[in-house]
């Protein structure tokens, strides 16, 4: 299995140099509570590149994003983005990153106020100095772009959650970021939204040179696009690498969960006691 | 005995804690006011929904309260033939404690209700968060200008609602019960004193619009992020709310008056 850290030597064998990685997670801890939900994780998101973050539902994939986007701060160890100690900045060194920075939430987090046009109108209007007729330009082309352009009257309360998800979409790439981070792209999504938000995904990374994080459970969708792989459970990576190195993993546990299968490492049912005793003891 | 103990102090701590976060907050919405200045129209907007959506129950609790003012004032004054002063009785009640104190309460049920649920569903919806990861700040850009506005608002319903009150008094002492008009009017203009009464009554309505809207905006902010979190977070705003300018009343009036 290749070693995500190999794409940080500096050098290639031809003498090229290779870029740093955008974002790297070093001994990662971070708790809430009582529970543990990182322990000691390393992760290296590569410039360029599509890295699809996959696990278990409530394995703190989304938490992973806040901490890349200093929403919240790791009880230790370091987080970099393009050099920076996240959780180092203060107030306007970590907002002028995330101009840098794109998210998309999982209910597209469009502000309901707002119609189409305006929410991806929104960030170029607070962030930019761009008279209306260059901001409706960049507007529409950004919605030509996840192929909504015909609903940019439309308020949120109109739209699908696919359609939702596409605009917000739209409005993460509005300031031309150089990196997005998806939050579970493909939950709830019809076959045909499904689709066109995979290929969009993986075109606006190539087309635009951005470097995306997908953070999904979604198995078929994430490998079909990704070109690294992290599969995270119980606060650790438990393995890494291309598509194609998770499918020959030979780790049981990975392949229950790529292949999707009822019972492996992960058992079907809850610890509990005897099954026979639980409904004939008449105990409480 | 030390459960209860300690049940105790950790309440007394959570207070304490949830009042020092309400402080940080309010410094950090303070903080975005001057920027607020050359994008006014933003208050403009929260100003509707904050202030003119609630003219309705302030302009016609203000006026009903002014009638029944009038009514109860003159059933006592008659016995002391004195129903000539019924227009400086109802004026200074309105002006001095109603207007403010009703106007404060109806605030807080009608305008910062609105204000906590808003906020709570767009933190609920993670809007404030995908503002946040747009590098733009929601207390700023959320929470400032609607706080502006119920700070501005505040004072202007508060005169409404005793304007009105007024004007309800004068219709039920002049048309019902027959009390001289140029006796209603003569004796408020000579015994309502602008800097004595109006001026601290709109004071009054001041620090109550900014306690009121603090709250509310606070409470919206600070919400668990679920239907349950953001129903309680507006029911606090109420209590709280109308809570805080009862006791904010009581120490402003003995500080003016007493």
């Amino acid at each position: 299995m290749t070693n995500p850290d190999t794409k940080t030597e500096r050098y290639e064998s031809a003498g090229e140099p290779v870029d740093e990685p955008l974002v790297q997670i070093r001994d990662l801890v971070y708790c809430r509570g009582e529970r543990t939900i990182f322990d000691g994780m390393d992760i290296n998101i590569a410039r360029g590149k599509l890295t699809a973050i996959m696990g278990p539902s409530g394995t703190g994939k989304t938490t992973l994003l806040r901490l890349i986007g200093g929403q919240l701060r790791p009880d230790a160890g370091t987080v970099h983005v393009d050099g920076q100690s996240v959780p180092e900045l203060g107030y306007r060194p970590l907002y002028e990153l995330r101009k840098r920075m794109g998210m998309l939430f999982q209910n597209g987090a469009l502000l309901t106020d707002l119609n189409v046009f305006d929410n991806v109108a929104f960030p170029l209007r607070e962030h930019t100095q761009l008279n209306e007729t260059m901001i409706r330009d960049l507007v529409l082309m950004k919605l030509h772009a996840v192929g909504l352009r015909g609903a940019r009257d439309l308020m949120p309360s109109e739209l699908s959650g696919g359609m939702a998800r596409r605009v917000a979409l739209a409005r993460a790439i509005a300031l031309d970021p150089m990196m997005i981070m998806y939050d579970e792209p493909f939950t709830g999504q019809d076959p045909i939204s499904m689709g066109v938000l995979v290929s969009l995904l993986r075109t606006l990374t190539d087309a635009l040179g951005l470097t995306s994080v997908v953070v999904s459970h979604d198995v078929q969708e994430s490998l079909s696009i990704a070109d690294y792989v992290y599969v995270i459970s119980a606060g650790k990576v438990v393995e890494h690498g291309s598509p194609d190195d998770l499918r020959q993993s030979q780790s049981s546990w990975v392949q229950q969960f790529i292949q999707g299968k009822r019972d492996g490492p992960v058992p079907f049912h809850f610890p509990a006691t005897d099954y026979a005793d639980d409904l004939f003891g008449g105990g409480s | 005995m030390l459960d209860q103990l300690q049940k105790l102090g950790a309440t007394a701590l959570g207070v304490a804690e949830r009042l020092g976060r309400g402080h940080l907050f309010l410094w950090h919405v303070l903080g975005g006011f001057p920027a607020l200045l050359p994008r006014f129209g933003m208050v403009i907007t929260q100003l509707f929904s904050v202030g003119v959506l609630s003219l309705l129950i302030i302009a016609v609790s203000g006026l009903f309260v002014g009638m029944v003012l009038a009514l109860q004032g003159y059933n006592t004054l008659v016995d002391f033939g004195a129903t000539e002063s019924l227009g400086v009785m109802v004026a200074l009640a309105l002006v001095r404690e109603l207007g403010p104190v009703v106007g404060g309460l109806l605030f807080a049920g009608r305008a910062g209700s609105a204000l906590t649920a808003e906020i709570g569903l767009m933190k609920a919806t993670e809007q404030l968060s995908a503002m946040e990861m747009m590098a733009v700040d929601p207390l700023h850009r959320v929470v400032a200008p609607r706080f502006m506005a119920g700070i501005l608002a505040m004072p202007l319903l508060a005169a409404i609602f005793s304007a009105l009150g007024v004007i309800g008094g004068y219709f039920v002492a002049v048309g019902l019960l027959g009390v001289d008009e140029g006796a209603f009017w003569s004796q408020m203009q000579a015994k309502v004193d602008l800097y004595e009464d109006i001026l601290n009554g709109v004071i009054k309505s001041i620090v109550f619009g900014f306690v009121v809207t603090w709250i509310a905006v606070f409470e919206g902010y600070d919400a668990v992020p679920t239907s349950e979190g953001v129903s309680r977070a507006t029911t606090n705003t109420v209590v709280h709310g109308s809570l805080a300018v009862l006791g904010l009343d009581f120490i402003l009036t003995a500080l003016m008056f007493g």
